[in-house]
Order: structure tokens, then sequence, then C-alpha cells
């Protein structure tokens, strides 16, 4: 336990030297494998990002409308729908997503490169890892986890929308005037910093745990179980603490 | 074991490995080890499985440290070396990996053109022409484009040859390269190795337990020790010195004798109770 943070911490401080130092030592980010990643990461993610984001917006619409009928407020649905949305499940549904597809992956290929030496290759090459794998990952997650939560808030609203418009009637302008209602430029602003949080989190737990896998193919297995179910936590308890800060 | 005849002295020690210590927690991996590597020499470390042989070649090639000791490649002491001194050094060195280490994500013509991409300042052009004349060395003209996935055991450790020896390194690691080959490739990555090795006039420092390997290509041999000689240099010298060793460990391992597994009684016991698990005062092994 002490030794996978001490890991973790040393994953870290060095991904912060090849990050912000190593630039400028002539020492550049690897843009080409950044793009791979970002394909991979965040692209590749898209899909079910958009049929998550979807249920989760008919849905949303849908236990609302039916509490809010009683009420006679069925007006409100758009607004909670839209605030929910932006203020706490698109961050956190697409950051489970990632972690799913994307965190899954980062730690099973690293794990896998581990055991078959070919980490050990790039070193012996003097092709630093952190430069050829790290931070390309890191880069990617973290311009594509906002991005993707930016899509799932429009597909999430798009899905609220679906009910309101063919069950509830409400006209599109008028589904579109109450959502944007309840939610201010801040909330935008905080739901993208909390999926940038996430993407940080989500990449550097992967890596850490990926780049110290032993005990060959079954090892990569237990890695992989273990770097999602440490992201899951670490994203749900990271989640509480943000919305306790900038909202509560 | 003093190796000293008298045409060593005039050549350079390449490698210079004193009183090297490892422990991985309370296990003494390696426990004072001391030798020379001399430019020019196939230098052989073999030993029983689990004896330390990777973890000394790790030691050399600086992707671990040692827990006391010192290595010294080229005359420079690497165990207390920068981060860009060791890149510096490690342009000058090839390794080959027990499992071949391509990477996946590359095909293999890549592979071979990494270490020329990341350490010299050759145009694209010249890069392809290299690569594909070292594909050709290792008989694998034609394959460049495929993934590591797509070829087999003995043509992955010969695309590995070809980009360990890519920038024509002066000094060539290599970790049992033949391992989990049939003895006509073995024969074949030999020989190759070989052969590509003394035409750059490498040095070279092979890990093997392959007897037929040891002594076809090993100008110079250490042997490491197991059980209560875990860690310690056990024989050292030219491959007839070795076939020649009075130590029983050394005999039996060259000899393949399955009764000196450990080189001694207590390993044997050991061996017989977890491997067996027979119980070590019974005689049932002998008398079945
Ligand atoms: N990273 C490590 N952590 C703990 N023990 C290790 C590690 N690497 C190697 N060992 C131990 O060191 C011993 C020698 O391993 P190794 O050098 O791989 O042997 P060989 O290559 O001779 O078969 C083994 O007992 C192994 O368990
Ligand atoms: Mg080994």
């Amino acid at each position: 336990m002490t030794e996978a943070f001490r890991q973790y911490f040393e994953l870290c401080g060095s991904l912060l030297y090849w990050l912000f130092v190593a630039p400028f030592r002539g020492r550049g980010w690897r843009m080409g494998h950044t793009f791979a990643q970002i394909v991979r990461i965040g692209v590749h993610a898209v899909p079910m990002s958009a049929l998550t984001a979807l249920t989760i917006g008919v849905v949303l619409a849908m236990q609302s409308a039916a509490q809010l009928a009683k009420l006679g407020a069925t007006v409100y649905v758009p607004g909670l729908v839209s605030s929910s949305l932006i203020r706490e499940l698109a961050p956190l549904v697409t950051a489970v997503i990632v972690i799913g597809r994307s965190g899954s992956s980062v730690t099973a290929e690293l794990g896998t490169m581990k055991v078959s030496e070919e980490i050990e290759a790039l070193e012996v090459m003097a092709i630093p890892p952190m430069s050829w794998l790290i931070v390309p990952r890191f880069l990617a997650m973290v311009i594509m986890m906002p991005l993707l939560t930016v899509f799932s808030i429009y597909v999430g609203l798009a899905g609220g929308w679906l009910i309101g418009h063919f069950s509830l009637h409400m006209s599109t302008a008028f589904f579109i005037s109450h959502a944007l209602q309840y939610v201010e430029l801040s909330d935008i602003g905080i739901s993208m910093l909390k999926s940038g949080i996430f993407g940080v989190l989500i990449v550097t737990i992967a890596c850490s745990i990926g780049l110290n896998v032993s005990g060959g193919a079954e090892g990569v297995g237990l890695a992989t179980t273990r770097s999602v179910v440490v992201s899951l936590l670490t994203v749900f308890i990271a989640n509480a603490v943000l919305t306790a800060l900038f909202f509560f | 074991m003093p190796v000293a005849t008298p045409d060593l002295t005039a050549r350079e020690p390449i490698i210079e490995v004193d009183s090297l210590v490892r422990n991985f927690g309370s296990q003494k991996v390696l426990n004072g080890v001391s030798f020379k590597v001399y430019e020019g020499d196939t230098f052989v470390i073999m030993g029983g499985s689990g004896c330390g042989k990777s973890t000394l070649l790790r030691h050399l090639i600086g992707t671990e440290q040692p827990t006391s000791g010192s290595i010294k490649i080229f005359g420079q002491e690497i165990t207390t070396m920068n981060s860009d001194a060791m890149r510096k050094l490690r342009g000058r060195y090839g390794m080959l990996f027990q499992s071949g280490a391509l990477l996946q994500s590359l095909t293999v013509a890549e592979n071979v053109a990494l270490p020329l991409t990341e350490h010299t300042q050759l145009d694209a052009g010249l890069i392809d022409t290299v690569v594909k004349m070292k594909l050709e060395q290792v008989g694998l003209t034609g394959h460049g484009h495929k993934k590591p996935s797509e070829i087999s055991g003995g043509m992955k450790k010969r695309a590995a040859l070809a980009r360990a020896l890519a920038l024509d390194p002066p000094l060539v690691f290599s970790d049992e390269p033949t391992a989990g080959l049939d003895p006509i490739m073995t024969a074949v990555v030999d020989e190759l190795t070989q052969r590509l090795t003394q035409k750059i006039g490498a040095t070279v420092v092979v890990v093997t337990h392959d007897m037929n390997s040891v002594f076809r290509i090993g100008t110079r041999i250490i042997m490491l020790g197991t059980g209560p000689n875990q860690g310690k240099i056990l024989a050292a010298g030219t491959p007839a010195e070795i076939r020649a060793h009075p130590h029983p460990a050394v005999q039996q391992f060259i000899n393949g004798d399955p009764q000196g597994h450990n080189g001694d009684d207590a390993g044997e016991e050991l061996y017989r109770e977890t491997l067996l698990g027979l119980d070590p005062s019974s005689q049932a092994i002998h008398s079945s």
C-alpha cells in the first residue's frame, strides 16, 4: 500500500518534470504520439459516452417529469435535466466510461509492455518511457476528458429534449430556454475543471499501476482490475470533495 | 579467480564490476560479484535458473541500481551517473532481450529504425537504407512491414538482434538470446550474433544456460552459483578451464545432471520437498 503510494507520487514527480521542465531542455512533447493517444483514449470513447449520456438524459427527464407532474410543475424538467447533467452527471459518467474503456486499456497496455521487457528496451535505447509513453497519454487524457464531457452534456440534453418534446409536448425553443435558465457559465467552467481533474487522476493512476506490474500475464490482469477499482473510488471521492468546494 | 594471461593485460577492460551486491529484501541475489570483460571478448554468464543472471545484466545496462559495489563501462562509473551521461553511454551499447522486447505498436522495420531516429541525425531515406541492410543481414528481407505479433519466435529474436546492432555499437548485451528456440534456430541465432558482432568488432556479454551455446560462442565464461553459493561466482575462465573445472556444481551443470540440481545436498532436499512434494527424509525417490 505505502509502496503503491510511493510509486504513484514518484510517477507524478517525474511527470511534472517531463511536462514542464524537459521541453525547455530540448526534450519536447511528442505530438505524433499525443495525437495517436487522443484518438485511442478520446475519440474511440465517443460512441459509448454518447449512448450513456443519452440514456441518462432520458431517464433524468422521465424521473423528474413523473415527480414534478404531481405538483403540476413539469416546466422545471428542462432546468433539472440541464443543471444535474452539467454540474454532476456528465463529468462523473464520462469519467466512469473513460475509466472502463481507456484507463483500463492504458494499464493493460503499459503492463504488457512492462512484463515483455519493452519498457526496459526503451530505456536501454535511451528513449525515456516518460516522454515516449506517459506524457502523450497524460496530454491526451487531459485534453479529451473535458471535451468528452461537453459532448456528453449536449447528448444528455438531447435525451432530455426527447422526453420534453415528445412526451411533455414542449417546443424545442421552450426546452432550450428553460434548460439554460438554471445554469450559469461558471457551472460549465466548473464542470470542465472537474472533468480535467478526473482526467489527471485517471491517467496517473492507470499509468502508475501499469508501469509497476509484476508477475507476467496474470499480473497484467490483476493490475487492470486494480486500476479500474482504484480510479473509480478516487474519482467518486474527488467528485464529492469538488462539489463541496464549488457548490455547497 | 585470477584470469590473468599475458595478452589480456594488453587489452582494455570494457566492463569492470567490483564487489557488486544486490539484495531484494532479505534475499541476496548478487553477493559480491567481481569480474572484468575485455575488448573483443564474447563473455558468457551462465548458471541455473533464478541464480541472478538477468539481475546481473540489468545492473550492467543500468536499469537496476546495486545495493553496493561498482560498475564501470568504458571506464565510466555507471552506478552514480546522471541521466544525461547515461543517455550518451546508452548510444554505445545494444541489448538483445530474452523476449525480444520489440515494441508491439511498431512494425519490424520501425523497431529497427528506432535507435537510428532517436540517436542520429540521418535523414529518413538513409535510415530506410540502413534498416533494409540490417534486416537483410538477419535474413528478414521482406518482413519489415509486419508487426512483431505476425512473425515467429526465431524471427523476433533476429529482428531484435538487428535492432540491437542498428547503431553498430561497440558493446552488445544479450539475455538468453536462444531461449525457447529449437536447436537449429539456436545455432542460427548464435552464428548470426557471432558473425555480426565480430564484423563490427563488438564486445559481447551473453547470458545463457544453453551449454551448446556457451561453448560455441564463449571466449570467457563465469558461472553464478545457486543455493549456498547464491550470488557468488562459482567459476571463471576460458571454455577449456570451465570444462575442466573441479567444482562438482560446475560439472553437474555442464553435464546436465539432475541429481545436482542446486549443486549441494541441502538444495537437493529443498528441491525434492518443494517441487516433488516428497518428505526430504524419505528415500521414495530412490527406491521407486
Ligand atoms: N524485481 C525483483 N524483486 C524481487 N526479487 C527479484 C526481482 N528480480 C529478480 N528477483 C529475484 O532474483 C533472483 C534471480 O532472478 P533472475 O536474475 O531473473 O534469475 P535468472 O535470470 O538467473 O534466471 C530470483 O530469485 C528472483 O526471484
Ligand atoms: Mg533470466
